[in-house]
Order: structure tokens, then sequence, then C-alpha cells
């Protein structure tokens, strides 16, 4: 047992660290710290400073243009990027569907798509839930009929994460009606502009268009854009779903959030007194805080067991719900910390550039936003609730 | 970073697993009752050495890291071992960190295994404060008189000598003038009452009514005991969050083995989901309380601001989730669980008990936020 990096992670960090303090624009760190809304020109503008370094896709291997990094290197990265402020890697081709391509997509396929998810040519969206299949995945009615060298597709997915930056789409769509539900899905890859596609906004309770319903009302897709064979796309749906829970304990993201609590806290006056002197309040920081440093451990534990070859069990269910509610926890006592300025909704403020200057004090206005936007954090990726199904399967055997 | 046990420790492990799998039968447990401890087991872990992974290699041992104390303790608790190990621990470290070198031997004993001890510091009011010491010792002719009262000393009465603490200066919440004395079983002037204690072991209540000790019984620097002792603790503390740990994990077994074998509405009870999600938030809380020893015994040889953080963190989060553990396993076992006669009662007493031994959850919550105040 040792709990220190090796002196090459600690390298490594020092080079992440150097390379975020020359490279990062300061108008993007200012934006996420402030929680101010990254528009589709941010996140290309962060991706391509990064994809010049060779590090936007820090997961892929070398062979593919990714950094090759094992899963303590991009734990570290992870962290000093959060710490930074850096806006986030969106993750719907980089994280997602890379990783599905790399592993069942054609040579053909790989050759196509891959460099363009570098590149930014692509901007990918993830069409997997539909009105009637959220937590239940295999129930998806989306229908893909084969006619010549085309798929017909024609239903309905929901919940598509900034599916208005997106020019393409990978769907889970049924080929088959026989079997188990699990038995007849496929894996396709969908162009936005196609006619057929309609997308149409969904305003969350933060007043965030963040996601949409994406109807296919006929839209003929190539055949050439299965991923490897038909009617086999639950596999690769959950390849990719063990990718996106990877790095779902979001330690960096705590952390952030923490340490903006806590300057919060200190800023804020309660009784004549900083509130972070309010002994009740100090004891719910201390709680979560120290949740988070065990939570931290535990993330270090898998992390360092993949880095090692181990395959995630149960472990990355533990931390989904662990990581997503502690998560939760900080961004609740952020936004009492703040006070009655949690109150005011001018949605203008939280755009960079404009003359609506916040009301209160600029940490409090993306307060109450980030609370209600992170409800969902328990909420996708599979539930929390189907986190602890699959937890005590996996040690019940049952 | 690497989150594997060396060869040496998981030899070890592997080891003590063994024993006390096949050591701790009902037999041993009923013979702990009368003193606390099993003769049979103490014997066993002394010929195995186990005392040893307690002692880094200068003191006599072949440990004495966090790493290792964590080895040694999970398996106790794990087996739910009726041994007064964690005083070896206790009152061993502190005679090895100060003792002059004829008390040095005493290190040797206990290295070598076999000799009792115990260390006799919390009092009535002090709760869990480490500095709030009444019991006094004057100078008396060529030695010491002692005056006061020690509670819940535990192995009091078995010890073959008693690590005492008292103040030969100051008052009570001051961190100087505090001193240790070394006392032999059978002192005049020690009244002593020993009891039974909820999670096995024996405790006494020391009451020194003008107890003589001499000039050679003071333990290291008169008046400067302080850190020794807030050392010691913060490696029990450490010792007896890894042995809850080991006691969650059995607790956890036999919930699981429960589950999938106890049947009603015609199907094994692990098939509700109301069980289920239950039983997994015990699993994720007890991987919480795995890392919390872990950073804790990481940071044992940290600077003292660094450990004794972690000392409050790990203490507070293991507290409270010792008590969900505890009482998750009885709910879900359902009235089978609350009987003396299965095996779940005497792990769920254990864990109950950690709350009341080097503070509580809420107070070392509370110490936390004056530590990172600070």
């Amino acid at each position: 047992m040792d709990l220190n990096f090796t002196e090459e992670q600690k390298a490594f960090r020092a080079e992440v660290r150097g390379f975020l303090q020359e490279k990062l624009p300061q108008r993007l760190s200012d934006k996420v710290r402030l929680g101010q809304r990254l528009t589709k020109e941010d996140y290309e503008e962060w991706h391509a400073i990064l994809n010049e370094k060779g590090w936007l896709a820090g997961n892929w291997p070398k062979e593919h243009g990714g950094a090759g990094w094992n899963a303590v290197e991009r734990h570290i990265f992870e962290e000093e990027t959060t710490a930074a402020s850096a806006p986030r890697i969106v993750p719907f081709g980089l994280a997602m569907l890379g990783p599905v391509l790399q592993k069942f997509g054609s040579k053909e396929q790989q050759q196509y798509w891959l460099p363009r998810i570098l590149d930014g040519s692509d901007w990918w969206c993830q069409g997997y839930s539909e009105p009637g299949a959220g937590s239940d995945l295999a129930s998806v009615k989306t229908t893909a009929e084969r006619d010549g060298d085309h798929y017909v597709v024609n239903g309905q997915k929901t919940w598509t994460t900034l599916g208005q930056y997106a020019n393409m789409i990978f769907c889970l769509v049924r080929t088959s009606k026989e079997g188990k539900p699990q038995e007849g899905i496929s894996f396709l890859l969908i162009d936005m502009d196609d006619p057929g596609i309609t997308v149409r906004p969904i305003v969350l309770i933060d007043g965030e268009p963040e996601v949409n319903e994406v109807f296919f009302d006929n839209v003929r897709v190539p055949a050439s854009n299965l991923v490897g064979e038909e009617n086999k796309g639950w596999t690769y749906a959950k390849y990719l779903l063990t990718h996106e829970r990877t790095n779902i304990a979001g330690v960096g993201f705590a952390n952030a959030g923490l340490a903006n609590l806590k300057r919060i806290a200190k800023l804020e006056q309660s009784g004549g007194r900083p509130l972070i002197e309010d002994p009740l309040f100090a004891a719910q920081i201390a709680e979560v805080e120290i949740a988070l440093m065990a939570m931290a451990t535990t993330n270090l534990r898998v992390v360092s067991a993949a880095a090692a070859g181990q395959a995630p069990g149960a472990e990355s269910s533990m931390l989904k719900v662990k990581g997503t509610v502690i998560r939760q926890e900080i961004n609740a006592l952020t936004k009492v910390a703040v006070g009655p300025y949690a109150m005011p909704f001018v949605s203008e403020t939280l755009e960079a550039g404009t003359n609506e200057g916040p009301v209160g004090p600029d940490y409090a206005m993306a307060a109450t936003p980030h609370y209600l936007n992170n409800r969902k954090l328990s909420i996708y990726g599979g539930s929390n609730e189907v986190q602890k199904t699959i937890i005590a399967k996996a040690i019940l055997e049952l | 970073m690497n989150f594997q046990l060396t060869e040496e420790r998981q030899m070890l492990q592997d080891g003590l697993r063994r024993y006390l799998g096949d050591a701790v039968t009902p037999e041993a447990l009923k013979a702990a009752e009368s003193t606390g401890f099993s003769p049979e087991v103490w014997a066993g872990l002394s010929e195995m050495g186990v005392a040893g992974a307690l002692f880094t290699e200068e003191q006599g041992g072949f440990g004495g890291l966090g790493f290792d104390l964590m080895t040694v303790f999970e398996e106790l608790g794990r087996a739910g071992a009726p041994d007064p190990m964690l005083e070896v621990l206790l009152a061993g470290g502190i005679i090895a960190a100060l003792g002059s070198e004829s008390q040095q031997a005493l290190v040797e004993q206990a290295v070598e295994g076999g000799v009792q001890l115990a260390f006799a510091h919390n009092e009535p009011s002090s709760r869990y404060d480490i500095d709030r010491i009444e019991t006094r010792a004057e100078r008396s002719g060529e030695g010491w008189s002692l005056t006061g009262r020690k509670s819940v000393v535990v192995n009091g009465a078995q010890a073959d000598h008693v690590v005492v603490s008292v103040r030969t200066s100051g008052a009570p919440g001051e961190r100087e003038g505090i001193s240790l004395f070394l006392m032999p079983k059978g002192t005049d002037g020690v009244e002593i009452r020993d009891y039974p204690l909820s999670q096995g072991g024996h405790a006494a209540e020391m009451v020194f009514d003008g107890a003589t000790l001499p000039a050679d019984a003071l333990l290291g620097e008169d008046g400067a005991a302080y850190d020794a002792i807030e050392t010691a603790q913060a490696r029990a503390t450490a010792a007896l969050c890894a042995d809850a740990l080991g006691a969650m994990e059995t607790a956890r077994a036999l919930t699981g083995d429960y589950l999938k074998t106890r049947k009603q509405f015609g199907q094994p009870i692990g098939k509700f989901q109301a069980l289920q999600h239950r039983a997994a938030d015990m699993l994720i809380e007890i991987e919480q309380a795995r890392s919390a020893v872990i950073n804790l015994c990481g940071h044992l040889e940290a600077d003292r601001d660094t450990r004794e953080i972690h000392v409050s963190a790990t203490k507070h989060l293991v507290g409270k989730v010792a008590r969900l553990v505890a009482e998750e396993a009885i709910q879900m076992h359902g009235g089978i669980g609350m009987t003396e006669e299965y095996e779940l009662g005497r792990f769920a007493r254990r864990l109950s008990m950690l709350d009341q031994r080097f503070g509580d959850a809420t107070w070392h919550l509370g110490r936390f936020v004056r530590l990172r105040a600070a």
C-alpha cells in the first residue's frame, strides 16, 4: 500500500499544470469558475487547444490519435483540469463513441470517423433514451428497417444532451422484434442533417435547453453506418455505458465544487461573522468533505486497479451512487450558502459579455441553476436505483 | 500509488485469517467471558508473533507502520477475536516512544507475546478530551503519590503493567503538565472494579488513593507526555477503525448469505428490491469506510496536523458507517439478527461500541472542523 504518486506521475501532473497555465484561455476559465454558459464555440476552442497537444482523447490508444494514458494518468489530467476551471471535454464523441468504434467498428469506420471526432468536424450526440425507455434502455422502440443499401429509421429519442449543437447522432435502434428485447437492437450512426429529422429543445428547471427531443420520420441512413453486427447493439451499448461510468465519480468536479463552497462560506456573513464560522454550517461542509476524502480514495483504488488491467465491476456502480450524492450535496450547500441571492432568476446574467450584471455577488448567480441542473446526476447514466440493483445482484448472485 | 498489500503483509493476513477462523470458536468466546480474553487465542497470537507487526524494527518488531496495523486489526475484527491486542498497541506504543532502557524491556516482552498491558487515561469527566486530566501525582519522598480516578480502563484488571496518565502541574484542559507512570499489577493504594464490556473484553474503574510509585516509574519527562499520548491514540484509533472494518465485512457476509437463503413469500428475500437497495447502500458505505481507514493508515506517519485531520475524518466516517452496518444488518435479518445465539449479534455489539472509544462520530466532526480552521 502506498498512497503517494510515483515520480513519473508527479512529473506528468506538473506537465499538465504547466500546460494549463500557458494554454487555458482566461476567458474560458473565468466562465467556468463563475458557472456561466459555455457556447459551442467555447467548447470547440478548448478541444482544438487540447487536440493540438495530442491530449484531447486521453483514453484513446495512440494508434487512433489518442494520448494513450492509463487510468491513473487520466485521473491526474481530470484533477488538474477541473482544479484549473477548464471547460469539460464534451464526452459524446470522445469518451463514448470513440471507444465503441475502436472496439467494434470496421476499419473504414475507424479511419473515417475517429479523425473527425478529434479535429471537431463532427459534434456527436447520444441517441439512447426514449420516452418509453429510460432506465429500462432495452425497451427502445425506434425502428430501423432495411431497404436496399439503407435503413429507414422511424421513432423518437429524448434527453439528447447538446443535440442542438450536433451534426451526428449515434442511436440504439430496433432491427428485430424477435427474442428478448436486448437481442433486436442495433447501433447506428445518423447524420442530423438528413431529411426527416426534427430537433425540439427541452427547457429544464434551470431555464436551460440543455437537452432535446429528436424525431425520426422515414430517415434514410446508409447501411454502412451500422456499427458491428445487426442486432448486437446491446453489447456495444453496455460497453459504452461502462466507459460512461468509469469517470462518473466526478472527483474533480466535487473538489472544485467544495473549494467554491468554502470560498463562498468565507465571504458570506451570518450573525455578523463569516458563515464558515457557524458551527452547524461548518459541520455540514465537514461532513461532505470527509465523505469526499473517502470517495476520492475509493476512486483511486478503482483507477489503480484499472491501470493494472482489471475490469471495473460493481465498484463503478458504487462510485456512481456515492459520487453523485456527494456532488448534489455540495450543490445544495452552495445554494444555502449564498442565501437570498440564490433567488434572482435572471438567465441573461449567465451569458458572458452581456450588459446584464449579476444581481448580487457574482459567485451567487450560478448556485441555483447548478443545484437544479445537477439533480440529473442521480438520474442519468443508469439511475442510482438501477446502480443499486446492479450492486446487489453482483454481490448476492441472485 | 498502489493499493496492494506487500507480500509480507499478505502472508500475515492469510495466516491470521486462517488461524482466527479456526481458533475463535464458541468455546473460546465462552472462555473469554470471565476475564475478557481467551487464554488460548492470546497464546496462539503470541506464538504467531503477531504483536511484532505493531512495532518497528528499531523497537524490536517487524512492522509498526499504518498498513501493518490495518492488516492485523482488520483480521481481528473480522473474526471478532476476544483479545487485548489494541491495548498492547496503545500502552506498548507509549512505552516504546518514551520508556527508559529498562522500561523498554516491556516492549520486548510485548513483541515476544503474552504480556498484558493497559492504558489508564480517561476519567469520568474527561469524556474524549486527551488533555482533561484531573488525577494528580505529587512527589512523596523519593517517589510519587497518585490520587484520582480512571474510568473504563480496558483490560485494566488483567494487565501486568498499566500506563497511567496524571497531572503533575497545570489544570485540566492544558496540554502541559501531563505525565505518565508505569504501574505494575498489584500496586498498593489502587482500588479496581473489573467488569465486562458490551463489545467483549473487560474494563476496570481504577481509583487511586495515595497509591505510591517509585521515582523510576515515571515514563518520559515530567509534564511533557501529551504528544506521545496523542500519537499513540492516533495509531490506536486507526487500529480500532480497521477492527471495525473487519467486523463490518463479516456482518456484510452474514447478511448476504442470509438474503440468499432465507425464503419468504416463496422466494429468497434477496430477490426483493427493498432489501437489495438496503444491501447496496450498506456495501457502498463499507467501501467508504475502507477508503477512510486506508486514508488514516496512509497518513499515520505524516506531520501532526495532517495525521490528526485524518484521525478525525476517519473516526467520524467509520463511526457513522459502523452504526449503519450494525443496524441495517440486524434489520435485514429480522428477529434472528437480534438473538444472542446467532453470530451477527456479537459483531453488531462490537460495531455499536466503536463510537464510545477515542471519540464518537459527532465529536470528531467538530474536531475536524476546528483542525481544518486552524
